[in-house]
């Protein structure tokens, strides 16, 4: 450890000190013409001692002295593991969703509309997931669909009267289409160019909405959009709550559901392929364009599908909600969770949903947790918090003595294995 | 006519603008070939850090009494401040990540870019922050077309740092050093140039030339705002996109074509969709001609 520190205490020295010299200016001159140290040094110290403990964590638990606490914790946690592993994965799941639909039960109405937020972010999260996590695009314009997904409901709605469930699919398609037209003109870029241009895009369609006034009705949006009917019962705002909630459930389950297949589908792998190595991939036969097209249309129509709840949810849209910074809320829980990983992008959701909700004291500082969260993630853990594990192949041998002969005739049943 | 020329004057103060925050893109472009995300931010916070320099000063009374000299000392102040920062930036969200995917350092940037933001918000407040507004008052009038005393100064501070940066990129050691860089990182760290200090630098130098536009809008338009960064952010980087990233000429070139189109758009189409155009230009540009007007890696005029 003290080798360790050794390395990195002058570094980190230095670092602090040129903190504190970019902090002064801001904090320490004043327009009345006075300089003051004071307050620059407080939020400095704060700063110091935040930083100094986590890498006074970093360095024992590199070095092994941390060994005390985490090797019981590890004992604890192999066990647990080992016990879990023997129940199957359907009680799991069962337990879940038990959990989930009993919710409403013993809950108030705020905690449900929390609860649906956090379903409706693990939605955007795994739409998103779908392009950024498997097909490796950076997309910086998503919430630009779900925009289009929101406005699509209640445009409809004003005029045409239609009801929210011939709604959902339609928004869908137009979302589709949406992502198709961004989609399309983008494709033959590399991923930086990609990610500033899906930015504009996003930000042209934010602008339409917000000037458009005779389109979109401006900046004072829409409101009174209804809520979902249930065959014509009238619902109070308690059960119409609840009934959203439901909703979100099932979107889940069945957003979950899809993007599991997907992953494992021959589209999954051609994305993940892509992902990795272009050329190789166009080499093996791979259609570059219509696959990353694919995965871009579909990411958009599940944010066109959860725009559509979140304008019945929230009863009034306008286009201050579908601002870059909801773009990146959503960007952190997938790179908080893990590209590409279904159970990351969820925890990623609960975290980053559930802690700001919850701490309301420091909820100034949530974007600049998650401007730090995202270069922490990148830094320290590029994989994020549950790394999705590699795919490889594995053949199946009964001895490893005909390993070989077992390849050469049964090759073509080699399956896919997660190792 | 007047009406006209007005505009084209205001393009090129707009445009000279876009071009001193596009060389930023362009450089680092050069170097690492990857989109600095967080420049826009060196932008805004060279506008707060001038705005904070002049209160002072004006607070103190030296604006007053000296005002040439405080204007200079904010100039080169802000730029060292930038400097410092782009050099802090670089060490945390980049240096770690040289050898990790595009992807990684992208969101890095972004993240910090994002937080870059929110630490201007928390710091100076939500709100916008006035500049000493009695600087610069009046112009000059040649029948309908006005110049102002402003503009002037605007225009004439871009062209000193356009043909100081041109100097130094192309004249002395330094210049060498960095174009060796861009060209080949290995085969000029065996002629012992430091990459990691030419990155630093050349960071250092693209955040300099933002933080003195920030200031320059800041006085342009009054006033100073946390999220100033993000358009005109995307805007610089359309023009170093139009003029062929990586390519020093291409981007004051595309800086001030751009700054036209937003102004002549403005002015003649549409003045609430002037937002738009920049992102139309970029859009096509990268479809129809994704190396730029001038050409994307002319090794002569790469940094």
């Amino acid at each position: 450890m003290i080798q360790e520190f050794k390395k990195i205490w002058k570094p980190y020295t230095i670092g602090m000190l040129w903190l504190l010299g970019l902090l002064w200016p801001l904090l320490g001159i004043h327009p009345d013409g006075t300089l003051s140290f004071a307050k620059t040094f407080t939020v400095w110290l704060y700063i110091f001692a935040g930083t100094a403990i986590c890498l006074a964590l970093y360095l024992m638990n590199k070095s092994g002295s941390l060994g005390v606490i985490s090797s019981p914790l590890d004992g604890v946690r192999q066990n647990l593991g080992r016990t879990t592993s023997k129940v199957p994965a359907w009680v799991w799941i069962v337990v879940l969703l038990v959990f989930a639909l009993a919710y409403p039960q013993f809950t108030n109405r705020y905690a449900q509309d929390v609860a649906t937020n956090v379903l409706i972010y693990i939605c955007l999260g795994l739409g998103l997931n779908i392009v950024i996590g498997l097909a490796g695009m950076l997309d910086l314009g998503y919430i630009a669909f779900y925009g289009v997904g929101a406005y699509t409901y209640a445009l409809l709605n004003l005029h045409y009267g239609m009801s929210f469930w011939v709604c959902l699919p339609f928004a869908a398609f137009l979302a589709m289409i949406a992502g198709c037209i961004i989609g399309y003109p983008t494709l033959r870029m590399r991923g930086d160019y990609l990610a500033i241009v899906t930015l504009g895009f996003g930000e042209i369609i934010r602008l339409i909405l917000e000037n458009w006034n005779e389109f979109s009705f401006g900046p004072s949006g829409i409101a009174n959009i209804p809520r979902p009917g249930f065959f014509g019962v009238d619902m109070s705002l308690e059960a119409a709550t609840v009934y959203i909630y439901f909703l979100m459930i099932g979107l889940v389950i069945f957003t979950v559901f899809v993007v599991n297949r997907l992953q494992n589908s021959r589209i999954g792998r051609a994305w993940i392929a892509l992902r990795e190595d272009e050329i190789a991939c166009q080499a093996m036969g791979i259609d570059k364009t219509r696959t990353k097209l694919t995965a871009f249309a579909l990411g958009a129509t599940w944010a066109g599908m959860v725009g559509v709840i979140f304008a019945a949810k929230t009863t009034f849209i306008n286009p201050a909600s579908f601002t870059f910074l909801e773009s990146a809320i959503i960007l952190s829980i997938v790179v908080l969770g893990g590209m590409g990983s279904i159970i990351g992008v969820i925890i990623g959701a609960f975290i980053l949903i559930l802690l700001p909700e919850y701490l309301r004291a420091f909820s100034d500082f949530r974007m600049l947790m998650f401007g730090a969260i995202m270069v922490i993630m990148m830094v320290f853990r590029p994989g994020g918090l549950i790394q999705m594990p590699r795919r490889t192949y594995k053949f199946k041998s009964e001895s490893p003595g005909d390993t070989s002969h077992q390849v050469a005739t049964e090759g073509g049943q080699a399956d896919f294995a997660r190792s | 006519m007047e009406y006209f020329v007005q505009q084209l004057i205001n393009g090129i103060t707009l445009g000279g603008l876009y071009a001193l925050i596009a060389l930023g893109y362009t450089m680092v472009y050069g170097v690492i070939q990857l989109i600095n995300f967080a420049h826009g931010e060196f932008f805004a916070a060279g506008g707060y850090v001038g705005v904070i320099l002049l209160s002072f000063f004006a607070g103190r009374g030296f604006l007053e009494s000296h005002p040439i000299m405080c204007l200079a000392l904010s100039f080169a102040l802000t730029m060292i401040y930038c400097a410092f920062l782009a050099m802090g930036v670089e060490k945390v969200a980049y240096k770690p990540l040289r050898r990790q995917s595009r992807l990684a350092v992208l969101l890095s940037a972004l993240g910090m870019s994002i937080f870059l933001q929110n630490a201007l918000m928390l710091t100076q407040g939500v709100y916008d922050k006035a500049y000493p507004s009695e600087l610069f008052q009046g112009g000059v009038e040649f029948g309908m077309v006005t110049i102002s005393y402003l503009q002037m100064m605007m225009v004439g501070m871009t062209i000193v740092l356009l043909i100081g940066l041109n100097m130094l990129v192309f004249k002395t050691k330094i210049g060498m050093a960095m174009r060796a860089t861009a060209q080949d990182k290995v085969m000029s760290g065996l002629v012992s140039i430091s990459s990691n200090r030419i990155i630093s630098l050349t960071f250092a130098i693209g955040a300099g030339l933002a933080g003195a536009a920030g200031i320059m809008v800041g006085l342009y338009y009054g006033s100073v705002r946390y999220d100033m960064g993000f358009l005109p952010g995307i805007k610089a980087f359309a023009a170093a996109v139009l003029g062929g990233i990586g390519n020093i000429t291409g981007a004051m070139l595309g800086g001030v074509i751009i700054g036209m189109v937003e102004i002549f758009g403005a002015g003649y189409i549409s003045g609430q969709y002037k937002d738009v155009f920049a992102f139309i230009i970029l859009i096509s540009v990268l479809y129809f001609k994704p190396t730029g007007i001038m050409g994307e890696n002319i090794d002569d005029t790469r940094v």
